[in-house]
């Protein structure tokens, strides 16, 4: 799996850091910043619940 | 007071459940007919998966479109996020986002804690029984709001005054106007304090760093905003969840004797009880359809926040409280570019009050007849007494 964010339609409300705090940050404007773009095991997992709660659509996942 | 008013099916409740009516229009094809407190004509969506269509296609569904209250003083929307749309909403929710993120609420945490031990000593003070919603669940979230705002406490008592007027859709809509422009007037006085002399506080911030972005009347409706989404919000899922997880006792051990479960259990709360019935209603902007309903332009969709949480295509058997399920995406907190902002703040607000009043007072019990508050924007609970 890939993960896309598209840091435009990002509205900062941090769900995907509280899902899957390995896989995501956010900058110092909230912005989400990916920390691992093809996440493995768990952490995968948590990517998955991360982008099923995000509430911009900001997030994506490209199964490769 | 509540009887003086037929309540729109959105905002019914039965205790913690939306109306049983809401579960057969979740299995009906469409979406329903509805009047809105304000007479408008609406379609209501109730599924999970209309829901979050609605409310995250800002462009097809706007927040702006809505008549003003009657008697306001006609600025009161500027700077309120609720009723604006990209790219004005944008542009004004990404100055606050920084003061947002989850780091930064974390920063809060040891603040947080202390505020929840100063309260629950008060309690034990004051002596069994108290109201619930007097001494824990409503001054907590408004003594945090206020610190991070830059808002003097003292005045907490006006102000939880207006918000509960303002928010009371058993007052008449001019006098609900009338109060939206007092509260204007009072955060304006607190925002020119703030201008002349920028604290280190939010208001100070948002003056140091965007003053040049802002007008003075969008920053006095961001503030305005924010101070009541700050207390009423949170202060409703504070009483309500205490009362939810003492009806259900084995519940509430879980949040008492594992850690672990705390983070989990707020998410399931905040689903089971979604205690914003709807948010703004949405002005549709052209021909368009929702689950085989067809919308014309100017037409108005309301959801309901609740119905979608009690949705089976969101968890298993969702009319029970289980503290101990996965974390569900719900969306107590709204969905899309609206989802609100201080959701990290409530979360982490409800994650250090429920397990610390729990285990300060183990023997903590409903002390009489709760009085639910529904003809409100923001459901929850006007008195909850408990003893120990």
């Amino acid at each position: 799996m890939k993960i896309r964010a598209d840091r435009d339609v990002c509205i900062g409300a941090g769900n995907c850091v509280l899902a899957a705090e390995n896989v995501f940050d956010q900058d110092d404007d909230a912005i989400v910043v990916v920390l691992q773009e093809t996440p493995e095991g768990a952490d995968a997992e948590a990517a998955r619940n991360a982008v099923g709660s995000c509430p911009s659509g900001a997030l994506s996942i490209e199964e490769t | 007071m509540a009887g003086a008013i037929t309540l729109p099916l959105h905002m019914q409740r039965d205790r913690y459940d939306p109306p049983s009516r809401m579960a057969e229009l979740r299995s009906a094809p469409g979406l329903e007919a509805v009047n809105t407190p304000l007479g408008l004509h609406a379609f209501l969506a109730t599924r999970y998966e209309d829901v979050r269509e609605v409310l995250g296609d800002a462009e097809r569904f706007s927040s702006a479109g809505l008549p003003a209250l009657p008697g306001s003083d006609g600025d009161q929307r500027v700077g309120n996020l609720l009723a604006l749309d990209p790219p004005d909403h944008t542009r004004l929710r990404r100055m606050l986002t920084g003061e947002f993120t989850v780091r930064r609420i974390r920063r809060l945490q040891p603040r947080i804690e202390q505020i929840v031990a100063d309260h629950l000593d008060a309690m034990e003070r004051a002596g069994s029984p108290v109201d619930l919603v007097e001494h824990f669940a409503l001054p907590i979230p408004s003594l945090v709001i206020c610190e991070l705002l830059g808002v003097p406490y003292a005045d907490r008592g006006d102000f939880h005054r207006r918000a509960a007027v303002q928010l009371d859709l058993t007052r008449p809509l001019s006098e609900r106007g009338a109060m939206a422009a007092e509260s204007r007037a009072y955060m304006g006085t607190l925002v020119d304090r703030a201008t002349a002399d920028p604290g280190e506080d939010m208001l100070g911030m948002l003056v140091r760093e965007h003053g040049d972005e802002f007008s003075r009347a969008e920053l006095v409706g961001v503030a305005s905003l924010l101070l009541i989404a700050g207390h009423e919000t949170t202060a409703n899922m504070l009483a309500l969840g205490t009362l939810a997880l003492l009806e259900n006792p084995e519940q509430a051990e879980a949040v008492r004797a594992d850690p672990a479960v705390t983070a989990p259990a707020v998410e399931e709360l905040m689903r089971f009880l979604s205690v914003v019935h709807s948010g703004m209603p949405r002005r549709v902007t052209r021909d368009t359809e929702v689950a085989g309903t067809a919308l014309r332009a100017g037409d108005f969709v309301v959801v309901s926040l609740p119905a979608a949480d009690r949705d089976r295509a969101l968890v298993e058997d969702p009319d029970r409280l289980d503290v101990g399920r996965a974390a569900a995406p719900h969306v107590a907190f709204g969905h899309g570019v609206h989802h609100c902002l201080g959701a990290p703040l409530a979360r982490m607000e409800m994650a250090t009050a429920f397990p610390a009043l729990l285990r300060r007072f183990p023997t903590l019990a409903v002390a009489g007849e709760p009085e639910f508050r529904s003809a409100t924007v923001v459901y929850g609970l006007r008195h909850l007494p408990v003893s120990w």
